[in-house]
């Protein structure tokens, strides 16, 4: 917690020099792409790397906690997209899930970006142009992915954090993330041994456990802004 | 076949000096399996399994101990649970076997992984107690009608994601068996999202899953713990 706020206050105090604002507002206005061709002159050689070379997770609990504030705001985007116009010949019952499950991660995204105060990433910038909005197998296989990946990425995630407030609120939401994925995989292959398959679930009975370098790459497709996660705690 | 879990839960270890050649070796062998890890398949390996994992969680072994026995009674009843209701003729309907087929199985290698992984750390496995699935007969229809039986498995699963959540803190200072329990704590809210799915209820109650302390888990648990006769009142 201490660690928290301290990178917290410290990020804050860092943002009272009026960089970061003079930034964001001048991003806001001119918009990446004019900025890249016109604007470099006129800011600080730190912030021009800031704003093109993408973010840093930062370290300790702050970089857990912001890599996984990442991995919430790639699903909650998703699904924003998926419920804004569903694919065709959707049910009912799954038009619903679909919008709970957009709520639970806007959710997530919210409590960690609450969590992390001053010291959460920027929004990132995301492409679903693999996506095929308007098709089922399309979005329930991405979905699916996403979930899987959540999982273990939390799973792997859990033992980076020190606090055990952080690691607590992990768990409340990972177990979310595993009925969503056994959900998915259940509308994908009803009935099945599909929702804890054996690819996903090993002969000891434990779940996939992957490393932020693995989960990265997974979701490198589907995000624009690059990630530096190297400060993360390591495994 | 202990040798290997050992030797995965020492793997799964995160302190700096646990990055023995030894163990990484023997993970990297496990992993050739393609990540489906199957207990009988695996070649035997050193058996300093044993020694490692005791020191990777040597300042917290007793209640390391204490959380894995509590987590491998709660396997023991799930795994119990449906073995009795695969045996029960009639009861699963053909088209739901697969799901408790598989269930079942995850439950019993939750069962071996802990009894392994508590020997491993220097404690003895508690005995499986005798259940009483029927919770002391108020379930009495729980191996004749479907309904009943699906009603305690959802009880039975989203405990389990509760208890787990609620002992992970205990793990904290063992990367290894914090990562192990997590992992399974996954796997039991998958069960729990299928469950909840056959019984035609949505697979969550909502974005955050709420953890549950030990005594309460064993207040909800203890109905189905068959008791000694002369304990009983």
């Amino acid at each position: 917690m201490d660690e928290l706020k301290t990178a917290i206050q410290s990020s804050a105090a860092h943002g009272s020099d009026g960089f970061a604002v003079r930034r964001r507002s001048f991003l806001k206005f001119a918009g990446a792409t004019i900025l890249a061709t016109t604007a470099a002159g006129l800011i600080p050689r730190q912030l021009w790397a800031q704003a093109t070379a993408g973010v840093n997770l930062g370290s300790g609990d702050v970089g857990v906690l912001n890599y996984a504030y990442a991995l919430e705001q790639l699903e909650a985007a998703f699904y924003t997209k998926v419920t804004a116009s569903f694919y065709s010949g959707i049910n009912s019952r799954e038009r619903q899930y679909l919008t709970e499950i957009r709520d639970h991660e806007v959710a997530h995204r919210s409590f960690l970006k609450g969590a992390l105060g001053a010291a959460a990433i920027p929004n990132l910038q995301v492409d679903f142009r693999t996506v095929n909005f308007s098709s089922r197998q399309s979005v329930l296989t991405t979905a699916k992915t996403f979930e899987d990946t959540g999982v273990g990425a939390y799973n792997g995630a859990g033992q980076l954090l020190r606090d055990p407030n952080h690691l607590l609120a992990a768990g409340r939401i990972v177990s979310v993330e595993a009925r969503h994925a056994a959900m998915l995989r259940d509308l994908l292959a009803p009935r099945s041994a599909a929702f804890a398959g054996d690819d996903i679930v090993d002969g000891f009975g434990l779940g996939a456990v992957m490393r932020p370098s693995e989960v990265l790459h997974v979701v490198a497709p589907y995000i624009r802004t690059p990630i530096n996660a190297d400060n993360l705690p390591k495994a | 076949m202990n040798t290997q879990i050992l030797d995965l839960i020492g793997n799964l270890g995160t302190d700096g000096a646990s990055a023995s050649t030894t163990r990484r070796a023997a993970f990297q062998q496990i992993a050739k399996g393609g990540g489906k890890i199957a207990l009988a398949v695996l070649t035997p390996l050193a058996a300093t399994g044993c020694a490692l994992v005791g020191s990777a969680i040597a300042p917290q072994t007793g209640l390391a101990i204490e959380t894995l026995q509590f987590a491998l009674l709660l396997e023991e009843l799930e795994h119990g649970f449906y073995v009795e209701a695969l045996k029960a003729p009639g009861l699963i309907p053909s088209s739901d076997r697969a799901v408790f087929e598989q269930i079942s199985k995850q439950e019993g290698a939750h069962v071996t992984f802990l009894t392994t992984g508590i020997t491993g750390i220097g404690g003895a496995p508690q005995a499986a107690p005798q259940f009483d699935f029927t919770g002391g007969g108020k379930y009495r229809d729980v191996f004749s009608n479907y309904r009943t039986f699906l009603q305690l498995s959802q009880t039975f699963e989203d405990t389990g994601v509760k208890a787990y959540k609620g002992q992970a803190t205990n793990l904290i200072t063992s990367s290894a068996l914090l990562t192990a329990a997590l992992r399974i704590h996954s796997v039991e809210a998958r069960h729990a999202a299928e469950i909840r799915r056959l019984r035609g209820e949505k697979p969550w109650t909502g974005a955050f899953d709420e953890p549950l302390s030990k005594p309460q888990v064993m207040a909800m648990v203890s109905p189905f713990i068959r008791r000694p006769a002369t304990s009983s009142t």
